[in-house]
């Protein structure tokens, strides 16, 4: 009997189109677009000018505050200028512009391993923090600050989200075939760093290769559970996951850590080897490039900073037709108005969704049939989070537990009225959560 | 039988007469003491409770004009001078009478001038849009035309033009009550002073990007080239982050800004004769005779309205250039 998250979920068409295509090393590009926001939190801030020569692995932007994060360059050669470049936000964004110039690597970044036996939780949470690694599954919230609890919160359990519900993307189930030995490893340094001795890897179990291949290689290993979850979107949230692998619930307007249990992806748990014992910054990461239309569905490895038609070319490229460029998966992904954006720390996938697909129906008017109720995976009431929210009714909204949506989109997903609920429910929780924050300044 | 009907016939008398009685004497006892005033106040007022004053409906409104000894910082944007002078006399205050205000949207990225880069799937809801992405056209500032504004409005004064996806406002019934400017994400609706006749002269964008930048998505976006600045007699144009705002307070109307805006970003609005521009609008096909505004049915008449107005941008040497250019061509 597979474990699975006690409310609500959906089952969208899988659609792995890649999920056979090995990780593949995307050819350098000749100019990249690094972004200093790549992160929750504040902008970091450049520490290069233009015509600053720069290597692979050089910081170029220091974290601009507690919650931010470093930011590296991902290729070597000449700083250009700052320029703004459009993000999947929708708005230009200030990035570093560098036209690439050879290959050359940081010194510092080793190629074979060293030994991790003897780190100490500081140093483990220092390498991360030094290398601005951060949330890879999208969220993109700093790690060094998630390994760092708040005075009083202590952590019971570390769970490694390798589950990947989104259609369509495979980024993290090829890391986890290809890169499993250091995967383990990246959990051994996470638990140590938050000094818990038990950690459990979530996989949904469409991924059978992966949960077979890393079960063998922790069968030895008595921390680490290896655990097949029931295929069901989202369980790749982070609450929702906590409720699959511990039965735990997190309470309404409170953070994982309540409950004990601290979430990391499995691609910044490889991050987190590769920046502790390799001292290697995070400048390049897994991306999913496929459509049902794409020539070659694959699994990029590609350097911060490459506009995203590179991507779509190295993947035969297709004539969109009217359809629509997706920043991540088709659920909780960015529609991109430009294929000139690109490639940040969270970019886990871009998809191109033939019209056919995409396009949404005809919006009707609200027939109470209560399948939004049904799907939500919070337990919340889409149908009147959206239309109190439409009708600015924040009170209401509020008071409706509003802010208590992930905005995983099973509501929308589901409506058969092809109402825009979460588009709504979006900006009930964008109000509302800007009356929360000036009633707490107003307090203090 | 009689008698049952009878008894119950008393008793439910006496019942309802007590209750009267102790209902009436309660009444009295924990009578709310309002201050008289409001109530005469605000049947003054026009009664809309549209928030236009900025509290919380009409008697709210009655309310805090009562309690003060000023009405200087109060109006009532639907009633005017005419209900705030009524208010006046009924508190035993003076009042000022106040410039009246319209909304005027800022924005004439048209179909036309402004073309599509793509196409928004989502609610039909400007603040949805705007959160999303930067909107449907190239520039990040104008107007995304799913309506948010006109929904807001009370009055029916603002209606969605459907040739130019802008939204359009009757002068006659806006009450300048401020719903819309809350409603616009892009904060392109501005109160602006209301002139006789309902003449305006605005710059009509909101685009802070560099000239060459903004121009790119729409043709009649402000450059921030600044002429309008050098030649307003009042003062009343600032250019800040690469756009030009005219202060309606100051504005006089003389309109040398409109002559001078290279992109015809100023516009002039329920003039009764069109000003006489020295550079033509801007076209996407070549254009024989340059000059918009008076009759162009007599080309050599035309051709010496051209050199009145050189004078005006004489003293601004850069304007020559061009305007002597439209000489030769209708000249052919």
């Amino acid at each position: 009997m597979l474990r699975t998250f006690k409310l609500g979920g959906i089952h969208p068409a899988g659609n792995k189109l890649s999920a056979g295509k090995p990780i593949e090393k995307l050819p350098l590009p000749k100019i990249v677009f690094i972004p200093i926001a790549q992160h929750i939190g504040a902008p970091a801030k450049p520490i290069v000018q233009p015509g600053d020569k720069v290597k692979v692995g050089q910081m170029i932007a220091q974290a601009g505050g507690f919650v931010s994060a470093n930011i590296h360059s991902s290729v070597s050669g000449t700083v250009k200028k700052f320029a703004p470049a459009p993000d999947s936000g929708g708005y230009p964004k200030q990035c570093i512009v560098i036209e690439r110039e050879g290959d050359e690597w940081e010194e510092s970044i080793l190629s074979k391993e060293e030994n991790g036996d003897s780190l100490d939780a500081k140093t483990i949470i220092d390498r991360i923090k030094q290398a601005g690694i951060v949330g890879m599954g999208g969220a993109t919230f700093p790690t060094h600050v998630k390994l760092m609890p708040p005075p009083g919160k202590i952590a019971d359990i570390l769970i490694i989200n390798g589950v990947e519900c989104e259609p369509y993307l495979t980024a993290d189930h090829r890391l986890m075939l290809e890169k499993g030995e250091e995967i383990i490893k990246g959990v051994h340094l996470l638990m140590k760093a938050l000094k818990v001795t038990k950690a459990c890897i979530g996989i949904e179990n469409n991924k059978k290769d992966a949960i077979k291949h890393l079960s063998e290689l922790t069968s030895d290993d008595p921390e680490i559970t290896i655990v097949p979850l029931k295929m069901k979107y989202p369980q790749g949230g982070e609450k929702q996951l906590i409720n699959a692998i511990t039965g735990r619930e997190v309470p309404s307007g409170a953070l994982p850590i309540e409950t004990g249990a601290v979430v990391s992806n499995v691609g910044t748990t490889y991050a987190v080897y590769e920046a502790v014992l390799k001292y290697k910054p995070l400048f390049e990461r897994v991306v999913t490039v496929t459509g049902k239309n794409l020539n070659k569905p694959s699994n990029f490895l590609v350097r911060i900073g490459t506009p995203i038609k590179d991507l779509i070319e190295a993947a035969g490229g297709s004539s969109l037709n009217g359809g629509k460029v997706i920043c991540g998966g088709p659920m909780m992904g960015r529609a991109v108005n430009s294929t000139d954006i690109p490639v940040a720390k969270g970019t886990s996938g871009v998809l191109l969704m033939p019209e056919s697909e995409s396009k949404r129906g005809q919006e009707q008017d609200c027939i109470r049939c209560g399948r939004c109720v049904t799907v939500c995976p919070m337990g919340l009431e889409p149908y009147l989070l959206a239309n109190v929210s439409s009708k600015k009714q924040w009170d209401i909204a509020e008071e409706h537990n509003v802010m208590d949506c992930i905005e995983c989109g099973s509501c929308s997903y589901t409506c058969p009225a092809n109402r825009p609920l979460l588009d709504h429910i979006r900006q009930g929780k964008k109000t509302v959560g800007g009356i929360l924050r000036t009633r707490k300044m107003k307090k203090q | 039988m009689n008698t049952v009907i009878i008894y119950s016939i008393i008793i439910l008398s006496s019942i309802g007469i007590l209750a009267a009685v102790i209902l009436y004497f309660v009444a009295q006892k924990f009578k709310v003491h309002e201050n008289p005033k409001i109530d005469e106040v605000e049947k003054a007022l026009p009664g809309a409770n549209c928030g236009g004053c900025g509290f919380a409906g009409c008697r709210a409104f009655a309310e805090a004009c009562a309690k003060s000894n000023d009405l200087s910082d109060k109006l009532c944007t639907v009633g005017g001078n005419e209900t705030m002078e009524k208010v006046a006399d009924i508190l035993g205050l003076k009042v000022e009478k106040k410039a009246p205000r319209v909304a005027v949207v800022r924005c004439n990225g048209t179909c036309e001038n402004r073309p599509k880069t793509s196409h928004f799937d989502g609610a039909s809801s400007c603040a949805v849009e705007a959160s999303i992405y930067s909107g449907d056209t190239g520039c990040q500032f104008g107007c995304l035309g799913e309506g948010d504004c006109v929904a807001a409005c009370n009055f029916d004064a603002l209606h969605m033009n459907p040739e130019t996806g802008l939204p359009e406002v009757d002068d006659d019934k806006c009450v300048a009550c401020g719903a819309c400017v809350e409603a616009c994400p892009r904060n392109l609706i501005e109160l602006r002073k209301k002139a006789p006749r309902n003449m305006k002269v605005y710059v009509a964008c909101r685009n802070e990007e560099k000239g060459g930048v903004a121009r790119k998505s729409c043709k009649v976006a402000c450059i921030g080239c600044g002429k309008c600045v050098q030649v307003c007699p009042f003062d009343a144009i600032t250019l800040v982050n690469n756009l030009a705002y005219i202060d309606s307070d100051k504005c006089r109307l003389c309109r040398k800004c409109v002559v001078v805006c290279p992109t015809h970003a100023i516009i002039d609005v329920n003039f009764p004769k069109p000003v006489i521009r020295g550079i033509p609008k801007p076209k996407a096909k070549p254009v024989a005779k340059a000059v918009d505004a008076t009759d162009n049915s007599n080309p050599k008449t035309a051709e010496k309205p051209l050199t009145k107005t050189a004078p005006l941008s004489a003293s601004k040497p850069a304007a020559k250039p061009t305007a002597k250019k439209e000489v030769t061509v209708s000249e052919k």
